[in-house]
């Protein structure tokens, strides 16, 4: 039976995976193959990297611990946080990863997303879309550079056209939801998977077992993702299957 | 040693990682001697049915792996390398499979809400238990993607089949030729036992 997907988000910085209590404050945890390798056993579906100060000198850093986790988990993994072209991407995939997450790049430079569908394949160009509520609540808004600059463009727009332009998967993060724990943004969830055909993974706000089981059943999303619940150890994957599971949501366990 | 052909396919290297990871000692190349004097081959494969056999025609590793299959070496197709083994793809009309194998490669319908391309974990059933499915549990998960499915002429050869709106033929295997069109590679430990198992083959 085709199952949903359970993914935890790892932020990665200088090569090694951080808590963020806040953004100022990273704290290490661990070698980023390392916990990979620790939610592979729990039984995470898939791994999300986020690079999130990935720029042109680290490059190589980036590299090596991509090369790292591939060596020692075998389960599809994504990498984001600064990859700008075509070229970042054969490098990466190259290394091992399976997909890559792109945002800001995606945004400037839409072409980006075209060409890497055309070279790699759709299934391995995830677009990541940072959204908030707009102020006169008609919608939400587009953000760039981790949810600094907004672009004032609908995202659910945004989410379709970069469909049209061959993104194999949407990662959805509510800026409102997320760190909050009340929830995932059903709404705005929902408003983009009715408006795509492709996969929605919903991010921004868990915090209870229940929130997972919504976005998944009640908004069409395909995955959920979660970062902090997961670290901290507030849930355990295995423990969210089981919940899905015991509410008629096909989920591997 | 074990050869995993290379022909710009895209999954390579993580193909190359998991064998290494269970002690093998791999080589990826498309020199026909080197592939010949293995003891076991994998063709690998993620893209377009069309370009990957006139990528295979431009290195005549067409004829490599015709010859593979001829001497029963034991050999693994996976994913794109399933679909190449067999007479050709709606994906791709008007071009000829390698035809080592009768059926077709179809494009799996859209309709009924499911997602084409079908991305993620889906459970196997077992018509013919395999050798590649050795010591597994009933119906474990393995990792798909794709968009086109095998239907098999012959469904004797026909190991597993997964459930997306149609029934598709998941693996097959006909002497030491063993085919799949999900992904062992990230598969998790499930894949890594499919792996060994076929490793075992090769080891006779």
């Amino acid at each position: 039976m085709y199952t949903k997907r359970v993914i935890p988000c790892l932020d990665v910085k200088d090569g090694r995976v951080v808590k963020c209590v806040n953004f100022l404050n990273p704290r290490d945890a661990g070698e980023p193959a390392e916990v990979a390798a620790a939610y592979d056993r729990e039984g995470a579906d898939e791994l999300v990297f986020l690079d999130i100060n990935a720029s042109a000198d680290s490059r190589a850093t980036q590299l090596e611990w991509v090369r790292r986790v591939a060596g020692k988990v075998f389960i599809p993994f994504t990498v984001g946080g600064g990859i700008r072209t075509v070229d970042d991407f054969k490098a990466i995939l190259r290394e091992g990863a399976d997909k890559i997450a792109v945002n800001s790049a995606a945004i400037m430079n839409p072409r980006l997303i075209s060409d890497a569908a055309e070279k790699f394949g759709s299934q391995c160009v995830v677009v990541a879309i940072d959204a908030k509520r707009r102020a006169d609540n008609s919608g939400w808004n587009i953000f760039k550079n981790g949810g600094r600059v907004d672009m004032e463009m609908d995202a659910v727009e945004w989410a379709a056209r970069a469909e049209r332009l061959g993104a194999g998967e949407i990662l959805l993060t509510s800026m409102d939801g997320d760190g909050t724990k009340d929830g995932y943004d059903l709404e705005l969830t929902r408003a983009v998977t009715k408006s795509v055909n492709i996969p929605v993974i919903a991010s921004g706000g868990a915090g209870k077992l229940e929130h997972f089981y919504d976005a998944l059943e009640n908004a069409g999303a395909e995955a959920v993702l979660a970062a902090s619940l997961f670290h901290y150890g507030e849930l355990e994957i295995r423990q969210v299957k089981e919940y899905l599971r015991s509410r008629g949501v096909s989920v591997r366990l | 040693m074990i050869a995993i052909i290379d022909y710009d396919a895209g999954n390579i290297r993580s193909v190359e990682k998991a064998l290494a990871f269970l002690g093998e000692n791999p080589v990826v190349t498309r020199d026909a001697a080197e592939i010949l004097g293995a003891d076991g081959v994998i063709l690998p494969g993620v893209g377009a049915f069309g370009d990957a056999m006139q990528k295979l025609q431009a290195y005549g590793l067409d004829e490599t792996v015709r010859t593979c299959v001829d001497r029963n070496m034991p050999f693994l197709g996976i994913c794109l390398g399933l679909q190449l083994l067999f007479e050709g793809s709606e994906e791709s009309p008007g071009v000829e499979g390698l035809h080592v194998l009768d059926g077709r490669i179809v494009k799996i319908p859209s309709e009924g809400g499911l997602k084409v391309p079908h991305i993620g974990w889906n459970s196997l059933q077992f018509p013919n238990r395999g050798r590649l499915f050795e010591n597994l549990n009933e119906n474990p998960y393995v990792y798909f993607v794709h968009s086109f499915y095998l239907q098999a002429a012959d469904e004797s050869i026909v190991t597993a089949t997964a459930d997306y709106g149609v029934q598709i033929h998941a693996s097959v295997e006909k002497g030491n030729l063993f085919a799949c069109q999900f992904h062992p590679e990230k598969s998790s430990d499930v894949g890594m036992q499919i792996l060994m198992n076929f490793i075992k083959a090769v080891r006779g």
